[in-house]
């Protein structure tokens, strides 16, 4: 048995995430943890486990595809959810540009497509709260974003009308048709993220860490081979000692050059980037000066 | 040490804040090169030949088209003594509301005057705001240093005035402190400046790195609101029942007497668990699952407290509110009182004062509080709440106002804090405040 009394920073990060999280189980009637995968929602999956501990998590999880994913990424996806036991719901970007509800866009990429299947998956399943591994840190919109964000029945944030939020406070009520996205995850910081799973030797995709792989130059981001319409006739197939800061849509997400093949020499490289993650490796967030909040306004996280 | 601070900005409009904020960043190499760069292309077609350290922090497309920052926004750096939370509050008028949302959660306010004009009323009202959430210390920025020459004289006044306007609003003398800054040069935020040789005290971010962080004691009474039931039913946890919250306040050990509250049933604390395994004590901030010697009939919205210092079960109380609404509040109004985990029906029966902002004073029984006004008044909630007083525990004396019908937030509760009376400044007392002493109390900054 030990004693502990006082939090260190991640311990109060922990601390308030698994708060947010028994809130939303208490005030909510379907909520559902997006999950893709990647780090932030392996993350949140992980904190939700312990809120709940030794009942399982109360919530499903949702993914919406893009189809453009890493496979590593996706067996990663898979493993997770059976390990936990949970179901898993997939909102499929593919199938909405099959039928003709969506179009491809002449870039390619479909990271901007996931808003339509999110917003049907929300309202088909009458979701009424959406966890979401947001970070505040991560872009100059998203740090203007509250915990609790009341989104209206078209999925739309509106950065003038949100909720003040005070103290612990959390107000999670809505009106038939809205939404509410949570992010548990809001006032940690990259390095957190890192250090948190350093410490709590969460599993992540491989691809996280330094590995071989044959990539090509577009854009200044090194893309690896997919159905997202890479390499083209004038780029090249290199093979490079790489891993990947973010896991998104395939078509937009980069990999860096690195040699940090383990969790330790991440997070040391992480210390000493120059380079925030959506800059190094998110095509998507370079479209313009105002991508990001563009985006959520549409109901984008 | 405490190895994190949370801090909230204050000033008025055009003081320089966003680009204070954007300095701090800056020089704490916090900036990365790739958001530096967008920085620099964005100053460039707005036609500037130095970076706009602003454009750093005001995130949304309105805030960069008016120069303005409209909504309060989080920020995150480190340095290798200390991280920091930093809750940037937008200072125009109207959005008031923003600064108590910052200030709600913070252990140090940061206000910034321009040192041309020096303490201005919204000056005093923002440190009026942060008195009354109880922020527990001021550092008072005295920006633009380099457009008075950085004279020392103009600096001394500065800060004399505005440490006896932070006195009168209850702040010790070692919890307040004073800084010449220029946001835009550099001087004295993060790098110690040549040009105000005749000051002698930190720049502000070794101030931000060294300054106590006012934690909440762990001797105080134990409250823990009911956050969630856990009851797996499954094969290795058949019978398992367990009470899941964060420890508002105080500490708990297995072994302690507790009460459950508004019921008053009694119970003893037979263990805390964790994911990570039982603990024998939490404290407050700790997200913890209570396990009690007898099966209680407990949910969410009830509160364990300590059963030697309870709070007080009452449905009336009085209570300061922050009216963050356009929708303006008058005697009588049914709202939602949200306080703690439990959320209740509430009548306001009485306007008792409204704080004159223009006159930092108090007027007596007003008619109404509009958006961005601070009053005392009466509520009658219509099932008992286990309260304590705002100034005793910040976390068992707050509440939010709740419009039952479309679910915004109407206004910031504080349990019992009276409200903010100045000495030594023109006040509007209207004669009948002077009639009751305790009226006049200040409110006691900190934990």
């Amino acid at each position: 048995m030990t004693t502990t009394t006082t939090l260190d920073a991640l311990g109060r990060l922990e601390s308030e995430a698994v708060h947010i999280f028994r809130e939303v189980a208490g005030e909510f009637d379907r909520p559902v943890i997006l999950f893709s995968g990647g780090k932030d929602s392996t993350l949140l999956l992980h904190l939700a486990v312990k809120a709940f501990w030794p009942a399982p998590v109360p919530f499903p999880l949702l993914h919406v595809d893009t189809g453009h994913n890493f496979d590593e990424v996706i067996a990663f996806r898979d493993k997770v959810v059976a390990q936990h036991g949970l179901r898993l719901e997939v909102a499929k970007v593919q199938d909405y540009i099959d039928d003709g509800r969506l179009t491809e866009r002449p870039d390619g990429t479909r990271n901007p497509l996931q808003t339509v299947p999110l917003l049907d998956a929300i309202t088909g399943h009458k979701f009424d709260a959406v966890f979401g591994g947001g970070r505040r840190d991560e872009e100059r919109a998203r740090a203007k974003e509250r915990i609790f964000s009341l989104r209206n029945s078209f999925g739309q944030w509106e950065p003038r009308r949100q909720r003040p939020e005070l103290w612990n406070l959390y107000n999670g009520r809505h009106r038939p048709g809205e939404h509410v996205r949570v992010f548990p995850l809001s006032n940690w910081t990259e390095l957190d993220v890192w250090h948190y799973i350093a410490r709590e030797n969460i599993e992540l995709p491989d691809i996280y860490y330094a590995h071989r792989r044959e990539v090509y130059l577009r854009d200044g981001m090194w893309l690896a081979e997919g159905p997202w319409g890479g390499p083209r006739e004038n780029e090249t197939m290199v093979e490079k000692t790489v891993r990947y800061r973010t896991v998104g849509d395939g078509s937009c997400t980069g990999a860096v050059e690195s040699d940090a093949a383990d969790i330790a020499t991440v997070i040391a490289e992480v210390a000493a980037s120059r380079l925030t993650e959506r800059g190094a490796t998110r095509a998507d967030d370079r479209l313009s000066e105002a991508a990001m909040e563009d985006r959520k306004r549409e109901g984008y996280f | 040490m405490s190895d994190l601070l949370r801090l909230a900005t204050a000033g008025s409009v055009d003081d320089g804040k966003s680009t204070l904020v954007g300095r701090l960043l800056y020089d704490t190499k916090s900036v990365l090169a790739d958001t530096l760069d967008a920085v620099h292309r964005a100053s460039a077609d707005r036609g500037l030949s130095t970076p706009d350290l602003s454009l750093l922090v005001d995130g949304l497309r309105s805030e960069r088209e008016q120069g303005i920052t409209i909504d309060v926004a989080y920020r995150y750096f480190a340095t290798p003594k200390r991280s920091f939370v930093l809750a940037d509050t937008p200072g125009h008028v109207q959005y008031t509301r923003n600064t108590v949302t910052g200030a709600s959660t913070a252990q140090l306010g940061v206000l910034l005057v321009d040192a041309r004009k020096g303490v201005i009323e919204q000056t005093r009202r923002h440190a009026a705001v942060l008195a009354l959430l109880g922020v527990p210390r001021l550092v008072l920025a005295v920006n633009k240093i380099d457009l008075v020459d950085h004279d020392e004289a103009t600096f001394s006044r500065i800060a004399k005035e505005f440490t006896a306007h932070a006195t009168a609003l209850g702040y010790p003398d070692d919890a307040v402190v004073t800084i010449p800054v220029s946001a835009l040069a550099g001087d004295n935020v993060v790098e110690r400046s040549e040009r105000t040789p005749w000051y002698d005290g930190p720049t502000l971010l070794e101030h931000l790195e060294t300054v106590p962080v006012d934690v909440d004691p762990h001797d105080a009474p134990f409250r823990f609101p009911v956050q969630y039931v856990i009851r797996p039913r499954t094969a290795d946890y058949p019978d398992y029942r367990g009470y899941a919250g964060q420890v508002a306040a105080g500490t708990v050990r297995v072994g302690d007497e507790i009460a459950v509250l508004p019921d008053g049933l009694r119970s003893t604390v037979t263990g805390i668990d964790t994911a990570d395994g039982p603990l024998d004590q939490a404290a407050s901030g700790q997200s913890v699952t209570l396990l009690l010697a007898h099966d209680l009939d407990i949910s969410r919205g009830d509160l364990i407290a300590g059963a030697a210092v309870p709070p007080r079960v009452t449905d009336e109380f009085d209570a300061t509110v922050c009216w963050l609404s356009e929708k303006a509040l008058t005697p009588g109004a049914r709202v939602l009182v949200k306080h703690g985990t439990r959320t209740v029906q509430a009548i306001v029966t009485h306007l008792h004062t409204r704080f004159d902002e223009q006159k930092l004073g108090s007027t007596d029984a007003p008619d109404s509080l509009t958006l961005n006004e601070i009053g005392q008044v009466a509520l009658r909630t219509a099932e008992p709440i286990p309260v304590d007083d705002y100034t005793k525990s910040r976390h068992m004396g707050s509440f939010l106002v709740i419009d039952a019908a479309d679910g915004s937030t109407l206004a910031a509760g504080l349990v019992g804090a009276p409200l903010p009376e100045l000495d030594g400044v023109e006040s509007c007392t209207d004669g009948g405040d002077a009639a009751e002493p305790d009226s006049h109390a200040l409110v006691s900054p900190g934990p």
